[in-house]
C-alpha cells in the first residue's frame, strides 16, 4: 500500500529550459543507475528477506527512491517545458521529441529504454545487499558526473540533494550487511543462503 | 522553524517547514530501521511526527491538502485534491 504526498521531497524550481542537459539527467529516471531501477530493486528484494530490519529498510528506501524519481522527472520536465520546434531542433532534442513530444519516458541518456536487466533480485541477503551498496555508489557517481556538466545553480541544487541521499542509503545498507553477518553463527558458519537453505 | 513574528506563515514558509520536518522524519526512520533500540532517536522521531502532522493539517486548512488524510481539512463543496497545482508544475510544491 502506498499514499501520495502532493509535494516533492526537496523543491525543484528551474526557470531556464535546457533540453541538452535534460537529456543527460533523464538517465537518473530510466538509466542503468537511475531512481526507477533503484526503487524496483529494493521493493522486489523485500519479499524473501529473512531479517526484519533489512525488510523495513528495503521498504523505506524503495519508497524514498520513488520520491527521487519524481524529483528527477520534475527537473527534466522543467528543463523542457514549453519548448518551441526551433529550440528542440537547435538543442539536439528532436530524436527524443519525435517519440515522446515533451512527455517523460524512462530511458538512459543514450536513448536505451529502461529495462529490468538494470537490477538484480537474487534471493540471497549477502548478494542482494552487495548489489544495493554498489547501486548506491553507481548512482552517486552518476550524480557526480551530472554535476560536472551542469552549470545552472537551480539544477545543481536538487541534484546535490539527490547525490547526498545516495551516501546516506549506502551507510544504512552497510549497517544491514552487518546485521545479516551478525546473524551468521556456528550453525551457518559458511554463510549458506539464509533466504533458502534455512 | 519558529515563526517568532506571530504573523501567519506564507505558503512558501509553511511548505518549507513541512519539507524540513518531513526530511528529519524520513532520515530518522531509515536510521531506526537499523538501530531499532535507540530510545533517543525514537523520541526525536515522535516529536518530528507530531509537528509534521499538525503542520500538514494547518497547511491543508490554509492552502489545500498535501496528503489524502488532510483532504477534509480543506473541504468545501468541491473535491479539493484536484485544485492546487501538482508539485512539478508552476506554483506547485
Amino acid at each position: 500500500m502506498w499514499n501520495y504526498e502532493k509535494r516533492l521531497q526537496y523543491p525543484v524550481k528551474i526557470t531556464q529550459t535546457n533540453p541538452k542537459i535534460a537529456k543527460v539527467i533523464i538517465s537518473q529516471f530510466g538509466g542503468p543507475d537511475g531512481e526507477l531501477a533503484a526503487s524496483m530493486r529494493y521493493l522486489a528484494q523485500r519479499y524473501t528477506m529473512p531479517y526484519k530490519e533489512v525488510t523495513a529498510l528495503l521498504t523505506d528506501i524503495g519508497t524514498e527512491e520513488l520520491a527521487h524519481m519524481e524529483m528527477v522527472c520534475a527537473i527534466v520536465h522543467q528543463l523542457t517545458r514549453d519548448l518551441t520546434p526551433e529550440e528542440i531542433e537547435k538543442a539536439g532534442f528532436a530524436d527524443y521529441y519525435v517519440d515522446h513530444t515533451l512527455a517523460l519516458w524512462p530511458q538512459a541518456a543514450s536513448g536505451a529504454p529502461w529495462t529490468a536487466t538494470y537490477l538484480q533480485s537474487k534471493g540471497d541477503p549477502i548478494t542482494d545487499l552487495h548489489e544495493d551498496l554498489a547501486a548506491e555508489q553507481k548512482a552517486r557517481t552518476t550524480y557526480d558526473n551530472i554535476l560536472r556538466l551542469v552549470k545552472d545553480p537551480e539544477v545543481c541544487d536538487p541534484i546535490r540533494f539527490l547525490r547526498q541521499r545516495e551516501i546516506v542509503h549506502y551507510q544504512r545498507f552497510g549497517e544491514c550487511l552487518r546485521i545479516v553477518q551478525d546473524n551468521l553463527d556456528a550453525k551457518n558458519f559458511y554463510a549458506f543462503n539464509p533466504e533458502f537453505d534455512k | 522553524m519558529n515563526n517568532q513574528m506571530n504573523e501567519p506563515m506564507s505558503r512558501k514558509e509553511m511548505l518549507n517547514m513541512i519539507d524540513e520536518i518531513s526530511f528529519s522524519l524520513i532520515d530518522t526512520q531509515l536510521y531506526l530501521d537499523t538501530h531499532p533500540c535507540d530510545t533517543d532517536a525514537i523520541a526525536y522521531f515522535e516529536e518530528c511526527s507530531r509537528i509534521r502532522n499538525q503542520a500538514l493539517r494547518d497547511y491543508a486548512n490554509c492552502f489545500g491538502p498535501l496528503t489524502i488524510d488532510t483532504v477534509t481539512s480543506a473541504c468545501n463543496d468541491r473535491w479539493s485534491w484536484v485544485n492546487e497545482p501538482w508539485p512539478w508544475q508552476e506554483g506547485g510544491c
